[in-house]
């Protein structure tokens, strides 16, 4: 029933037509940023790049009053990457003890974990953010991971314990037997069978963090640990239509993340799927 | 150390819960084994993150939307009148209702092209995984960098007017984003280009699992493409719909990113939405108060109306 009929053509034909407009601003952003200040001004947008040229792309590199875009890529990845390994670390731990431990306190720990998904996140972040000047965490590393492990550990556990809830006990108790201590057999038997689960929390987490520009923008901002969606925000800011810069600072900025999805968009789009229906 | 201490504690808890698991003697081998395999001090740093960054800070938020607090030095109780102020038909009203028509226009185009895109990828298109991936990779990319290519879109001068003129039709050039009428629409249309491929990855999984023998039979009955559609696929993919409506509205009804982006809020707040009416009040005006009851304001409307979707959908599913 399902053959490849003229239908279909023209079905693939419409889809064809559709994926070309979808992806226009993609040709306007490399287009743009290819061509020097006076092209990117005097010619029109649809209009093919003649002589391309990469110094739109230096005056991005160089650019940026406070922080440069070299600075927010080194911040976002020092924050993303803090964030996951606590998310990983905290959060398959914390699900592997609850779905060990099915008593009253392990329901009531759930039920906790269930009603932050309600809880008024956006009135919590101002009292964060109090408490968090106050300590002097605003504006740092350290704080900044903080914030999105804490806001994002919820899901990680949730992730988690759609696994651990599935695992079978032989393996700990043979281990056990054997000698092992409780966290021995949860490093070295629990943790490494949990790595599908720990996939999708490191993808799903991670661009939730490397992408989010309102925390950085509110905890961040004027500080030296800017991530990379407030460093172009602020060079946007700096850099009024100059859209050839700006388009080649976005370029940039969408470099790793671009590369790492075109790698492993199988993973990426089952990551993020399965982050999701949780 | 506190190991040992937690063992001899669990020891104690077993002795003395023995008459009472005598009934059920097969979980009592289970819960033994789960003694040993965890142990509660795994779960606190967890906790901690749950008192600290979620159950204080939203209590202590909650309370100051009824003060005036201007996040330093001393502030009063000022019951009702933050919210009131919200509603008064100022500016915040606006933000209110602006936040309504972006929360529902978003997920209704999502999940209508999503889904009619996902239905026409579903098989036999030979390009159907390279033009999957491609819908989808905005998603992996910051809103808000993908938001200043729609800008220059956008712009007097962009290439949406200059298309606009080279057929002919300079009567509907405008600035699409300085103009009151059309800003609103022109920040769906970016939304929605940023997040229809992740609508669409959603429903394509819902679609995997309808049966092919199912639909090839109802078709042989004489069914046609929309009594197939309402009867054997919808109901196979009502999860996926529940989840991809749902993602969507809370989305839409928390954007921020793209309106800070493309607009600002503007022109003379023709834009604002909750979202960056909370960041302009609370962080550059420092009203503390009354942002904490604008926050507020904002995460009810996004409880009541994910509850209401929720329930219309599971009427509409049975009905």
């Amino acid at each position: 029933m399902f053959r490849y009929t003229k239908k279909t053509l023209l079905r693939e034909a419409l889809l064809i037509l559709v994926a070309l407009i979808f992806l226009l601003p993609f040709y306007f952003l490399i287009n743009l940023a290819l061509k020097n200040g006076n092209d990117a001004l005097t010619t029109s947008a649809m209009q093919l790049v003649t002589n391309p040229t990469l110094d739109a792309f230096g005056q991005a590199i160089r650019g940026g009053r406070q922080a440069t875009l070299m600075d927010g890529m080194l911040n976002s990845i020092i924050i993303t990457a803090g964030s996951v390994l606590v998310l990983v670390a905290v959060g398959s731990i914390s699900a592997y003890t609850l779905s060990r431990r099915t008593g009253k306190l392990s329901k009531a720990a759930m039920g906790l974990i269930l009603v932050t998904m309600v809880l008024p996140a956006q009135a919590a972040i101002i009292p964060i953010y109090v408490g968090m000047r106050n300590v002097g965490l605003v504006g740092t590393h350290a704080g900044t991971i903080i914030m999105y492990a804490g806001a994002l550990l919820p899901i990680s556990i949730f992730l988690y314990m759609g696994f651990t809830n599935g695992i079978a006990r032989d393996y700990e108790e043979a281990a056990q037997i054997d000698g092992a201590s409780r966290f021995t057999v949860f490093r070295r038997i629990i943790f490494p069978l949990l790595s599908p689960a720990t996939g999708t929390v490191a993808i799903f987490t991670g661009l939730i963090v490397w992408n989010d520009f309102f925390t950085g923008l509110i905890f961040l901002n004027g500080s030296d640990a800017v991530t990379l969606p407030v460093v172009i925000y602020n060079f946007v800011g700096e850099s009024v239509s100059q859209w050839n810069v700006i388009f080649a600072a976005i370029i940039i900025s969408m470099v790793p993340i671009l590369a790492f999805f075109l790698v492993a968009q199988k993973k990426f789009i089952q990551g993020f799927t399965g982050g999701v229906k949780s | 150390m506190t190991a040992q201490l937690e063992q001899k504690a669990e020891g104690a808890r077993v002795t003395g819960r023995q008459p009472r698991s005598s009934k059920q003697n097969s979980r009592k081998g289970d819960r033994n084994t789960e003694r040993r395999f965890a142990t509660w001090w795994w779960f606190t740093p967890a906790l901690l993150a749950l008192v600290l960054i979620h159950y204080a800070p939203s209590a202590i938020g909650g309370f100051f939307a009824f003060t005036n607090w201007k996040g330093l030095g001393k502030w009063k109780f000022v019951g009702w009148e933050n919210f009131a102020a919200i509603a008064d038909g100022g500016p915040t009203t606006t933000a209110l209702i602006n936040t309504f028509i972006i929360g529902i226009s978003f997920v209704v185009l999502t999940n209508v092209l999503g889904l009619l895109l996902a239905l026409g990828l579903n098989r036999t298109v030979k390009s159907r995984n390279v033009i999957r991936t491609l819908i989808f990779a905005p998603v992996v990319l910051s809103s808000l960098a993908t938001s200043y290519i729609w800008k220059f879109i956008f712009e007097q001068d962009g290439p949406l007017n200059e298309f606009l003129r080279s057929i002919g039709l300079e009567s509907l050039q405008r600035t699409w984003l300085g103009d009151p009428s059309t800003v609103l629409p022109a920040i769906i249309i970016v939304m929605v280009w940023q997040n229809v491929g992740l609508v669409m990855v959603m429903y394509l999984a819902g679609l995997a699992t309808v049966s092919p023998e199912l639909e090839e039979a109802a078709s042989l009955d004489g069914a046609s493409l929309w009594q197939r559609f309402n009867y054997v696929v919808l109901p196979a993919i009502m999860p996926s719909v529940v989840i991809a409506m749902t993602l969507m509205l809370i989305n839409g009804l928390r954007v921020f990113d793209q309106i800070q982006a493309l607009t600002g809020g503007g022109p003379y707040g023709a834009s604002e939405t909750l979202a960056v009416t909370i960041y302009k009040e609370t962080f550059v005006m420092g009203r503390f108060g009354f942002g904490a009851a604008l926050a507020l304001v904002m995460s009810v409307i996004i409880i009541i109306l994910t509850v209401a979707q929720r329930l219309l959908l599971r009427t509409s599913s049975k009905g």
